[in-house]
């Protein structure tokens, strides 16, 4: 019987685990870290966890670096029964998905002790969440992309909702979870209209009947492929809140725990960004005149409101939520660069470059500068009127210019990472001849810029209110602060100032772009 | 029976879950909405299936289950957690964030 057993031979595809390193340490990590807290109690309290967290972040980024190598001398390649396709693309977000999760998981430490919240589940959620990004950004089939999609999104749903004291906090968590889970099943209905109309769920198979079907072939309802394509795109733009499918973002971003708005802003909309882009690229890649106006659409709608509605807010968590759609508004101009067409060569190039030296900047940016929000917040982390932040320059010298410097980097000051951001970008769709997106990306960058002066200058202001009588009144000096916290978002502001001014990492943006211009 | 007669009964299921999640106001019912939206899909994916001549469409059917799930596992807990803090589970009055 066991004899038989043994001779069975299974049917099974081949894995190649090397290839998949990165995915498969986040998801392990989590697991293990659950596990090792759970029989060892007395780790749950300490800097363990975090700890934990940061060193599986790294050892991930250690993977990637391999595999870039690997695939850079090899090109593509296609894995899990070609379910996922690991290529310079994929390496290169998967790298800025671990930055995001280094950063966060040194934001959470201090957070987790001030607010008396003890536990690994949300550094367990966060390593999950960024298994499920990197699953949507590697899916070669719209069934992988759906459950890294879901992966993603549903470990954030508990994210937002586990400051367990605060009601808004559920009532983010609630808002987010409705709208996503709405989304999510319109992305859905989407793949399965896609499937019906295509017989395929596989990106290629789904581009190359389209190919037939512009060869003349009959075997494709194009209109079918419309709504499904209509119906794909509202999902991603949820996931990267593009107007007009922002609404949640700006009271999920209020009343979110304050380190998790840093994952949300950074991580998730990165893999929303890049799981977009490689549907939309290898599997409509034939459509591209079709879906390529909807880009347009989102990307203006989105610096156009971002803009605007960021000065009328008085919460500072609520005006970088507009300035988060404002960047969003950005990334969709580099995708919809590198997307042309006509200049498969230079201007697409040039966007795909663009989209992903943005990608990488603002991730940096944006977990910076929501750290600085973390450590400001006081205790129950509500604290985030423009009021709170009046006279922090007299406290706490160092952290306000430390929030200054990534506040300029989001408005694109020069010697910023945000400045050669969006150079890049408004470069690109000039190349590709969208001069009417050029236009709008200047204007908006021009009218969000007083959004972030407003903060800056209320946090250089001299009147501080009478803060020293108040209860909870923001310890001044650095040493008051939580260290690891700190340190999170000096090496921010270091990384933010050094893209900006050092040109270095250039080929390998040219080398991932060009792995995403072949995609196409 | 004819594809159409699924995908028209597909897409009524469809509109009676959006039209759900839009007006309830019980935060219960907008999720078992939500989960109408789903089944509609997999009723969607299971006539391609058979129409294709595949299985894949019955097993993506069975993915969407398990996903479909969870996400109402943690719904189903995020409700139970404003309900304990707010002694109802109306969504109207989920009103403390307003900008």
């Amino acid at each position: 019987m066991i004899e038989q057993l043994l001779q069975v031979q299974t049917d099974s595809p081949e894995v190649a685990w090397s290839l998949i390193a990165p995915l498969v340490t986040l998801a392990l990590g989590g697991i293990l870290l659950i596990t090792i807290s759970s029989l060892i109690p007395s780790l749950k309290d300490n800097w363990f966890p975090a700890a934990f967290t940061a060193g599986t972040a790294a050892a991930a980024m250690v993977f990637v670096v391999d595999i870039w190598d690997r695939v850079s001398s090899t090109g593509p390649e296609f894995v899990v029964a070609n379910s996922m396709s690991v290529d310079q693309y994929t390496v290169f977000v998967t790298g800025v998905i671990c930055i995001s999760v280094f950063l966060v998981s040194l934001l959470f430490h201090g957070y987790l002790q001030r607010e008396g919240f003890s536990g690994p589940e949300w550094y367990v959620l966060i390593l999950m969440s960024a298994s499920g990004g990197v699953l949507l950004a590697s899916a070669e089939d719209l069934i992988v992309t759906f459950i890294g999609l879901e992966i993603l999104s549903i470990a954030v749903y508990v994210l937002a909702s586990l400051h367990l004291r605060r009601g808004e906090s559920q009532e983010a968590g609630f808002k987010y979870f409705l709208l996503g889970a709405l989304s999510s099943a319109l992305f859905l209905y989407g793949i399965a209209l896609t499937y019906g109309a295509t017989g395929s769920t596989r990106l290629t198979g789904i581009s190359q009947s389209g190919l037939n079907e512009r060869g003349l072939s009959p075997a494709v309802d194009s209109s079918m492929i419309l709504v499904a394509m209509a119906l794909l795109m509202v999902g991603f733009a949820f996931k990267v809140s593009a107007v007009p499918f922002h609404l949640w973002t700006p009271d999920v971003y209020e009343g979110s725990p304050s380190p998790v708005v840093a994952f949300m802003a950074s991580a998730v909309k990165v893999a929303g960004f890049a799981g977009m882009l490689r549907v939309f690229f290898v599997g409509f890649g034939p459509y591209v005149e079709d879906w390529r106006p909807l880009l347009q659409g989102l990307a203006i709608a989105s610096l156009v409101v971002g803009s605007l509605l960021a000065i009328a807010q008085s919460n500072v968590k609520r005006m970088l939520a507009y300035s988060s759609i404002t960047h969003a508004g950005f990334i969709l101009i580099g995708i919809y660069a590198a997307a042309d067409p006509e200049s498969r060569s230079n201007g697409g190039v040039l966007g795909a470059e663009a989209f992903l030296f943005y990608l990488l900047a603002y991730t940096i940016m944006v977990a910076g500068t929501f750290g600085v929000i973390t450590l400001i917040g006081r205790r129950d982390d509500g604290r985030h009127s423009l009021d709170d932040y009046r006279g922090l320059f007299k406290s706490n010298p160092v952290l306000a210019v430390l929030m200054s410097a990534l506040l300029f980097a989001q408005a694109g000051i020069p010697f910023t990472s945000g400045f050669l951001a969006k150079f890049r970008v408004i470069a690109a769709a000039a190349q590709s001849e969208a001069y009417v997106l050029a236009g709008v990306a200047m204007l908006a960058s021009v009218v969000a810029a007083v959004l972030y002066l407003r903060i800056v200058v209320s946090m250089f202001l001299v009147d501080s209110p009478a803060e020293a009588d108040e209860p909870d009144a923001l310890p001044s000096g650095l040493s008051a602060f939580p260290l690891a916290g700190v340190t999170a978002v000096a090496i921010a502001v270091v990384a933010t100032i050094a893209l900006g001014v050092l040109p270095f990492g250039q080929e390998i943006l040219t080398d991932a772009a060009e792995a995403m211009s072949a995609m196409r | 029976m004819y594809l159409n007669q699924f995908l028209i009964f597909s897409a009524i299921l469809f509109c009676i879950g959006v039209y759900g999640v839009l007006v309830r106001k019980n935060g219960v019912l907008v999720l078992m909405s939500i989960e109408l939206i789903l089944n509609a899909v997999n009723i969607n994916l299971v006539a391609f299936g058979t129409f294709h001549g595949q299985a894949a469409g019955q097993v993506f059917a069975l993915f969407v289950i398990a996903v479909a799930a969870a996400e109402v596992g943690v719904g189903l807990a995020i409700v139970l957690l404003i309900y304990r803090n707010r002694r109802s589970i109306d969504v109207s009055e989920a009103d403390l964030l307003k900008g």
